[in-house]
């Protein structure tokens, strides 16, 4: 048998039909659905007249457009059109009979952090969303990938989705990474290098010391921004600390059956010889804590660099550089770290984890910040309760964060949580587009340590400083 | 859905790079429970001021390209989320086709799902057709599926390379869905021995 790598073999795992152009049907083990990209594919359905056909393979939660303040239950407390979008979700989980976590179940959270912790998300699984971080789910060695809603139509249909294979891109960190360097340095570094184009027609594998060493939570981040370097997976081989975070998930098999699993779980890796059609390689030791200056995620440099000139880059960057710069309101040669902000937004499914919020408390103990406003928004209203427990909500909340309720909130801003026009937000979210955050909106991404720094002196800072 | 054979229109110039989905249709427009009517709202913060007025400089405001069909753009065209409601908007606003020297894969997917037509040129091909889309409404370009190419307004021919599947698709204007359920024999067959060999899924 040739070799093959972790994509290969999940793929050729899960070809329910191939055509003599190459043209596959992938059968879908897991989707996911939330309520922004799904109520044009449930009414194709209804006017069509088809059924979901594997209903008990679906999962919806609502993420996006749900406030993350008390008293959502009641629609009344949302704004008309995030009351419209959640009310059509339940009607069709329960027209259609699927799994529901509504906004009033501990359970509900983002629907990429949600997936995992109940056990829905397991290694060599095919997982897929209405949503271009399904990618996080790759953190299993599960091949995760965005769709449209189209095809979120397609594959409640028929439980499958049109697919030509990819391309195989290793991405592969050595070595050990530096005290204050995490997940999030290790993913904006890595687009920072390829380009946000650098990925598109590849699905990636992270591999190396440094990811190995990640937790289950640091390899999601790293997965989750396979995206905005532009392929539409990136996924790491499981291992014992993989199978060890699953067990025991509500979802996840017991028993033999647990057995069974674990026995093809553990064929799941890269076989030695496997062929790759790109690699690119970082040395753990040189990744810095880094920030993002413009507005493409691709727009990384160290805490330590200055503001770029736009004419430093070449090509259509130019231009691009130039609004970016304009947009951001920034001068080429000035400190990142003496750039002031307004706000700071710890969350999303990047960051938005059990060990995110620790990271962040971590730096915040003890302190006050320094910025106009802060807030966290828990993943889940399970790492909610969690954090609670562990005593980081009070650090949040005596450091004058504002502790919210789980959703996607500021990542997207499409609920009430916006920036303002020219407002600067030290983000831990994923995308940093013009708008992205709220209209005129100012988003710098990085870790939840230096998001946390960031609210401490109201600047741009190095984490490190604060260790 | 339409169908797409052969298409004669004016062609808008959008030389940015990495025009993100967030651009294309701003989420504050993601609030809606149907497909229709995004067209007004395509690169809503680009093309309208704080007060809802249109900026003049904005290319698709100009009047020689207020009925644009084709949009030739910079690099990396269409990154970002996953939302179909960008190829929406385009379609509703009336754009067919965008031409540029690489698409991002959610939204080239998705634009096959709705009738558009994405191609991929290279980098000189791209630069001549943005030359020509500069010249406004007297250049109209011609897109032709079935042979694959797009002529500009002087003449100048390029061939773009095309999934057969999707092609074929697209000039028959075929459901995905409805092609795929010719096939639930291979489902039914594949779920059948998937359960054998990974019950716990
Ligand atoms: S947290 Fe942000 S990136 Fe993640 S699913 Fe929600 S909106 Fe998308």
């Amino acid at each position: 048998m040739s070799p093959k790598t972790l994509y290969d073999k999940i793929w050729d795992a899960h070809v329910a039909h191939e055509a003599d152009d190459g043209t596959c049907l992938l059968y879908i083990d897991r989707h996911l659905v939330h309520e922004v990209t799904s109520p044009q594919a449930f009414e194709g359905l209804r006017m069509a007249g088809r059924t979901v056909r594997a209903p008990d393979k679906t999962i919806a939660v609502p993420d996006h457009n749900v406030p993350t303040t008390p008293g959502r239950e009641d629609p009344k407390n949302m704004t008309e059109d995030s009351a419209i979008q959640v009310a059509a979700l339940d009607k069709n989980a329960k027209d259609f009979g699927i799994h529901y976590y509504p906004v009033s179940d501990v359970r509900q959270g983002i629907v990429h952090i949600v997936g995992p912790e109940q056990g829905w998300t397991l290694p060599g699984m095919t997982v897929v969303c209405g949503d271009s971080h399904t990618a996080t789910h790759g953190a299993f060695g599960a091949l995760a990938h965005g769709i449209g809603t189209s095809e979120v139509e397609h594959v409640l249909a028929t439980q499958t989705l049109i697919q030509r294979k990819g391309k195989n891109m290793k991405v592969e960190i050595t070595g050990k990474l530096a005290p204050g360097v995490t997940a999030k340095d290790i993913t904006l570094s890595v687009i920072g290098k390829t380009g946000t184009a650098g990925g598109t027609g590849y699905v990636i594998e992270y591999c190396g010391e440094a990811i190995r060493d990640l937790s289950m939570e640091g390899r999601m981040t790293v997965c989750n921004m396979a995206i905005e370097g532009g392929a539409r997976a990136g996924l790491i081989a499981p291992d014992e600390k993989t199978f060890e975070y699953v067990k025991g998930r509500p979802h996840a098999p017991k028993g033999a059956q647990w057995e069974a699993a674990l026995a093809w779980w553990k064929t799941l890796f890269s076989d030695e010889d496997a062929h790759w059609d790109k690699v690119v390689t970082l040395k753990g030791e040189d990744i810095a804590p880094v920030v993002t200056w413009g507005t493409s995620p691709e727009d990384v440099l160290p805490i330590t660099a200055d503001v770029p000139s736009a004419d430093s880059f070449e090509g259509g960057k130019v231009g691009a550089a130039q609004r970016s710069l304009d947009y951001m309101g920034l001068t080429p040669g000035q400190k990142l770290s003496d750039i002031e902000i307004d706000t700071v937004f710890i969350g999303s499914c990047t960051n938005g984890r059990i060990e995110d919020l620790r990271a962040a408390a971590e730096i915040l103990k003890g302190k006050k910040i320094a910025v106009k406003r802060a807030m966290v928004v828990p993943g889940s209203g399970l790492v909610r309760a969690q954090a609670e427990e562990e005593g980081l909500a009070d650090i949040f909340i005596e450091a004058g964060f504002e502790w919210r309720l789980a959703g996607c909130s500021m990542c997207l801003a499409m609920n009430p949580d916006q920036l303002a026009p020219g407002e600067r937000c030290a983000a831990t979210s994923n995308r940093n587009f013009e708008g992205r955050q709220g209209r005129g909106g100012r988003t710098h991404l990085m870790s939840p340590a230096m998001a946390a720094a960031a609210a401490i002196t109201g600047k741009l800072t190095d984490v490190r400083e604060m260790m | 859905m339409d169908k797409f054979e052969k298409l004669t229109g004016i062609a808008a110039p959008m030389p940015l790079v990495n025009i993100d989905t967030d651009m294309i249709i701003p989420k504050q427009f993601l609030k809606t429970i149907k497909r229709s009517g995004l067209g007004v709202n395509l690169f809503d913060e680009m093309r309208y001021d704080d007060d809802g007025k249109e900026i003049p400089e904005f290319v698709l405001n100009k009047p020689q390209y207020r009925d644009a069909e084709i949009l030739v753009a910079g690099d990396n065209f269409g990154c970002g989320s996953s939302r179909e409601h960008a190829p929406w908007a385009l379609k509703d606003f009336g754009i067919r086709s965008v031409i540029s020297t690489s698409f991002a894969d959610i939204f080239y997917n998705n634009c096959f799902k709705n009738g558009i037509l994405p191609i991929t040129l290279p980098r000189g091909a791209v630069d001549v057709l943005m030359k020509d889309a500069e010249k406004g409404s007297n250049a109209r370009m011609t897109v032709d599926l079935e042979n694959q190419t797009v002529t500009s307004s002087d003449g100048d021919s390029f061939s773009f390379e095309l999934d057969s599947f999707r092609k074929h698709c697209l000039m028959n204007g075929l459901d995905d869905i409805g092609l795929t359920m010719e096939k639930a024999a291979s489902i039914d067959s594949f779920e059948s021995q998937a359960a054998q060999a990974r019950p716990w899924v």
